[in-house]
């Protein structure tokens, strides 16, 4: 059996009593955790068998409309799929993000390995991943000369940070 | 690459070299990775896979301490080609089955492969028989560091190395042990141990297994968390309970061979038995009967029979192993004719080898 959100076998079966009618849902590993992670949090240690993923239709209304400024996707997406759009999503979601990632992890900062150039800032990083947006919908609608002219630009932002 | 000249070999994580291999298979170390510059894949157009795949194929290309792996466009690939690389561990089964421009780098000794297209747009995985994590981190450090060199991670200063799925962020590392436990299966003791890993934050996982039961009693045992903890403790969370596991198999061994000798022993000659004389066979149930034979052998149950060969057998009786060891393709009931043909003919020379040198 596949997992209802993406493509991995699924593994973690629930059952959602949630009204009148029993819903089953089937998940991978993944998307099983970030859906656990999303019940309220685990200090009332019994569980709840109502699992609610959104609150309310306000805030349904408000999740689907928070959209990435950079790849378009919306928080409720990442939801549906368990899989996020983009680098940048970690930062424009990042309240919504936060309790999910103490629930999985149980930390919020990263011990461990950094990239040995420095990491360039994430601003710089995000002005390369719009520009090249910008540059596909440039060549979409055949405006080559802006596809090229960005194609430049970006090309030069690369340069300066390739490594010494 | 030449994916035939693969098939005969040996895979490394199956290899079975290294103390207490009666147990402990082979150890893995997986780094999940992203271009800073792109999205990730979900929100991929094509355009933008082929360009991360180029990118991928480009540094791999340029640099000189990875020139010797064998680059496989997945794309282009037959689906029991596909098939065949997810047997061997190589890729998994979501790459294989995905679409877009993907591809695979592949160790000419299958000592790493590099994963293109796969969730994120890099996973590099190092496998080596038996237990040597440290050896596998510095393997595995080492490719990352060499792929750096050229190109810029998603990387968030406080959270670390960015994933599509934040199960992932951190340090994107997967630490696994894979471990052969036909005992504590057959003692029926398997669930408390898993229990018991679990609440340690440990993931088990069956080989090539969907739900619970794996196939031929391999199981992978692996670090759920990744964030918050540094490369080196997320190894040794995983090497602690190493020990253990093998004492709990061990034990369940011990107990079968002293409380119930003739059941087992009746069992691994049956097992035995049907593996040289069936004329049509599964690989489910292949690998069941070979997960038998493997710990008789170990438990000198029977003799005239090698640990190397009953491992590889275990590979190459998979669907997609036998049909490129045929060199043609075959449906369900011609595998498993032809399946039944190879045990004999491995098992029966592999005995008459074995007699010879006595
Ligand atoms: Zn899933
Ligand atoms: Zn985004």
């Amino acid at each position: 059996m596949k997992c209802q959100q993406c493509e991995k076998p699924a593994t973690i079966h629930i059952t959602e009593i949630t009204g009148p009618e029993l819903d089953e849902l089937h998940l991978c590993e993944d998307c099983g955790k970030i859906y656990l992670s999303q019940q309220e949090p685990a200090s009332d240690s019994t569980m709840s068998p109502q699992f609610k993923l959104i609150e309310d239709a306000d805030e349904l209304a408000a999740l689907q409309q928070q959209v990435c400024e950079i790849c378009g996707s919306s928080f409720y997406e990442f939801r549906h799929s368990g899989r996020l759009g983009c680098p940048h999503d970690y930062v424009c979601f990042e309240t919504e993000l936060e309790p999910l990632i103490v629930n999985i992890h149980a930390a919020t900062d990263h011990v461990g390995k950094r990239p040995k150039r420095g990491v360039n800032s994430s601003e710089q990083q995000v002005v390369l991943v719009r520009m090249r947006q910008e540059m596909k919908e440039a060549i979409e609608r055949e405006d080559y000369e802006t596809a090229s002219s960005l194609r430049d630009q970006i090309q030069e932002l690369e340069e300066q940070r390739k490594p010494s | 690459m030449k994916l035939e000249e693969l098939a005969r070999q040996s895979s490394e994580w199956l290899r079975g070299s290294g103390p207490e291999s009666d147990i402990v298979i082979s150890c893995r170390i997986r780094l999940a990775r992203n271009l800073a510059n792109h999205p990730f894949i979900r929100r991929c157009s094509d355009t933008d896979l082929a360009a991360i795949e180029r990118t991928l194929y480009e540094t791999l290309q340029s640099e000189p301490k990875l020139q010797d792996v064998g680059y496989v466009n997945l794309k282009m690939l037959s689906e029991i080609d596909r098939q065949f690389l997810v047997e061997r561990q190589l890729i998994s089964r979501e790459h294989a089955d995905s679409n877009g421009a993907r591809a695979v780098a592949i160790h000419p000794e299958e000592k790493f492969s590099l994963m293109i297209n796969e969730e994120d747009h890099l996973r590099i995985q190092v496998m080596n028989s038996g237990l040597d994590l440290d050896a596998t981190w510095e393997q595995t450090d080492a490719i990352d560091d060499v792929v750096e060199e050229h190109l810029s991670y998603a990387f968030h200063q406080r959270l670390g190395y960015l994933t599509a799925c934040p199960t992932n962020v951190g340090t994107g590392m997967r630490v696994s042990v894979m471990f052969h436990l036909p005992a504590l299966v057959l003692t029926q003791q398997i669930d408390k141990v898993f229990r018991s890993l679990q609440k340690m934050n440990l993931a088990v996982r069956g080989l090539y297994g969907e739900g619970s039961r794996a196939m031929g009693d391999f199981y992978q045992i692996s670090n759920q968390i990744t964030l918050g903890r540094s490369e080196k403790d997320l190894i040794q969370q995983v090497s602690d309970v190493v020990p253990q596991i093998i004492d709990y198999e061990r034990r369940a061994r011990d107990f079968l061979v002293h409380e119930n000798q003739q059941d087992l022993h009746d069992r691994v000659s049956r097992a035995y038995g049907l593996l040289c004389s069936a004329q049509t066979i599964s690989s489910e149930e292949t690998m069941e009967l070979l997960s038998s034979v493997r710990m008789g052998v170990n438990l000198g149950l029977i003799e005239n029979l090698k640990i190397p060969t009953i491992n590889k057998l275990f590979i190459h009786t998979q669907p997609a192993h036998l049909q490129k060891l045929r060199g043609t393709e075959l449906d369900t009931a011609n595998r498993n004719i032809e399946r039944a043909h190879y045990l004999q003919r491995h098992l029966q020379q592999d005995g008459a080898d074995a007699a010879e040198n006595n």
